[in-house]
């Protein structure tokens, strides 16, 4: 049993072993860490299939019991979130084979990835909280490595916001594990969900309730954490950044979902109703600075902060719908937002720049590429059939239905000005001609572009699928939040079934 | 006692806080290693301060034991941050060279020429 909740992890860190005594080959490693990715992806899936059967799955490393041993635990969301996890990490070590050069796989980009997917996958499976700060640091300082690899000052300049930030909110995290544990005694997820609740100072939970919302804050990039965003994601490699915009700042929304819907729920009205306020902001500023922006990847960074919002803005409304709506827009946003960002790299390929205003005429140069860009923009933008509407219109509806009129205003005023935004990239780079009268052309040196038309076209595809059938897909969101809400099969799964 | 650790940790972050503060690269790295400092000590509180008591329940019944937990989980913090402060001062080291000023913002860095 605990195997299936192990390998998502093992996989990875295997992985990074051999890619990195492999480092010397390039090409050898970029196929390695592919072949390990999908060997990862697979792994997820039995999780995720074993899951969909027999419920949460929970297991305790080195066999001491709950709550005083480690606790991998997967429930429908830690599930989806792994695949979704594999899917990005298949799509981005595909897209790896054709921009990671010699220089970049020697200084270990591969290793730094799959310790990343490893960490992220450990964030989403641990069961408890030090275990997940643990994870995070994983993630971090891969993180770190990833973003400052090829060394170009700007890099660097980026790197030092978002290094200092994160370490900050590391810090308020550790100081909230320290008040819970010295509160409780216990930093068991499923324990806590016990303890917290009987509590006798709930005004001291909801102080540490807040810490620990502003830690995870910044990790997920919330109004008014998330500068460290938009100055750091536009700096490094195309693929770092494809896997970046998709999966680090959902580890914080997931996180944020996790304490906010197993330990911190005795007082709603204070806690989700700070998230309910910090959601509408967060999709506004968001959206309004990217409007400012006119650089591809500076755009689609400040995009991912408005698409926070709606993450959080289910999580806020705290209602079944509402939270269906929350674990549907994660899926559907890691997949189209990694999908924009390797565009993005394909464009800067062909083109020379990701400055707008210096580039365009890619639509006559690659029609396949303008069409491969028009399905994850509409999507994110909303247009249905495709994944966005649906994730859109589950939130729009649970929030009208929770008779929160204004946030529901609000998340359609920025779904409209996304459109603006995507119009804005498609009418600078796709559809303009070249300001200096250069015509784009694929790169005659350097690796192959095929692989990272292969990942844009596999994400797109999986866009189009979860578009057209969203049925079985909205049938597991809507799972993941039946568990989330009534937490009784995650304590008994973790703790053993109580009297 | 209580009054001295609980001042230690108001001090450290303090100091932290101010020297995050600055907009050159060495104190900000500094006031991160003293706030990491902080919350170590605050973590190692968490388990409440007892002196001259071994972590190991020695006895069933004889409740004079020092709660392990959080000495164990500071022992991870400190590694982690220790690593952590490492990269940074790397990463610091690194804007340094490159733009010969310690300053956060390196300059001119709009002008991107594309890789």
């Amino acid at each position: 049993m605990s195997w299936i909740l192990a390998l998502p992890l093992l996989i990875p860190f295997v992985t990074a072993i051999a890619v990195f005594l492999l480092s010397n080959s390039p090409k050898m490693s970029a196929r390695v860490s592919l072949a390990g990715s999908l060997a990862g992806l697979v792994a997820a899936l039995f999780l995720f299939a074993e899951v969909a059967s027999t419920g949460v799955v929970a297991g305790q490393m080195g066999g001491w019991p709950a709550p005083f041993g480690i606790t991998l635990v997967a429930d429908m969301l830690s599930a989806i979130m792994v695949v979704i996890t594999a899917i990005t990490a298949v799509a981005v070590a595909l897209y790896a084979l054709g921009e990671i050069g010699a220089e970049q796989s020697r200084l270990g980009y591969h290793a730094l990835f799959q310790v990343l997917i490893g960490g992220v996958s450990g964030a989403f499976l641990t069961g408890d909280l030090f275990n997940l700060y643990v994870w995070f640091e994983v993630m971090l300082i891969s993180s770190f490595g990833l973003l400052i690899l090829g060394g170009r000052p700007e890099q660097i300049d980026g790197a030092v916001k978002y290094v200092a930030l994160n370490l900050v909110s590391t810090i308020l995290f550790l100081s909230g594990i320290g008040l819970l544990y010295g509160e409780t005694g216990t930093l068991n997820m499923a324990d806590l969900s016990r303890v917290v609740a009987e509590h006798p100072d709930q005004g001291m939970m909801t102080l540490i309730a807040l810490l620990f919302m502003i830690a995870f804050g910044v990790k997920s990039a919330v109004f008014p954490l998330f500068f460290w965003l938009p100055a750091s994601y536009h700096t490094p490699g195309f693929a770092v950044s494809a896997v970046f915009a998709g999966l680090l700042t959902k580890v914080g929304v997931y996180s944020l979902i996790r304490a906010f819907t197993l330990i911190f729920v005795s007082q709603p009205e204070v806690t989700h109703t700070i998230l309910l306020w910090v959601a509408g902001f967060t999709m506004v500023t968001g959206v309004l600075g990217a409007a400012a922006q006119s650089e591809f990847r500076r755009i689609l960074s400040f995009h991912i902060v408005s698409q926070i919002g709606y993450m959080v803005l289910g999580l806020a409304l705290f209602t079944p719908l509402a939270l269906v709506g929350s674990v549907f827009y994660l899926v559907h946003h890691i997949i189209v937002k990694a999908n924009l960002f390797l565009i993005s790299g394909i464009s800067q390929r062909m083109t020379g720049s990701g400055e707008l205003y210096r580039i365009g005429g890619l639509y006559a140069a690659a029609p396949l590429l303008a069409a491969l860009f028009l399905i994850p923009a509409f999507s994110l933008a909303g247009f249905p059939p495709l994944s966005g509407f649906w994730a859109k219109y589950v939130l729009v509806k649970a929030s009208l239905d929770a008779d929160a009129w204004i946030i529901a205003g609000v998340a359609l005023l920025v779904g409209l000005l996304t459109i603006y935004s995507m119009t804005k990239i498609w009418a600078e780079a796709f559809w303009k001609d070249d300001p200096s009268g250069r015509i784009p052309k694929a790169p005659q040196d350097g690796p192959p572009l095929w692989p990272c038309y292969a990942a844009v076209v596999f994400l797109a595809v999986l866009t189009i699928c979860v578009g057209l059938v969203p049925g079985p897909f909205l049938a597991f969101a809507e799972t993941a939040a039946t568990q989330l809400l009534s937490s009784d099969a995650y304590i008994n799964a973790v703790l053993g079934a109580q009297e | 006692m209580e009054f001295l650790v609980a001042s230690a940790v108001g001090v450290l972050t303090a100091g932290g806080v101010y020297l995050l503060l600055r907009l050159r690269t060495f104190p900000v790295i500094l006031g991160i290693a003293l706030l990491s400092y902080a919350v170590n000590v605050f973590l190692f509180a968490s388990g409440r301060l007892a002196i001259d008591k071994s972590p190991i329940l020695a006895k069933y019944g004889e409740a004079s034991y020092t709660d392990p937990l959080p000495q164990a989980l500071v022992l991870t913090a400190i590694v982690i941050s220790f690593g952590m402060t490492a990269v940074l001062v790397m990463i610091g080291l690194g804007a340094y060279l490159e733009a010969d000023s310690d300053r956060i913002d390196i300059e001119d860095t709009e002008e991107d020429t594309g890789a």
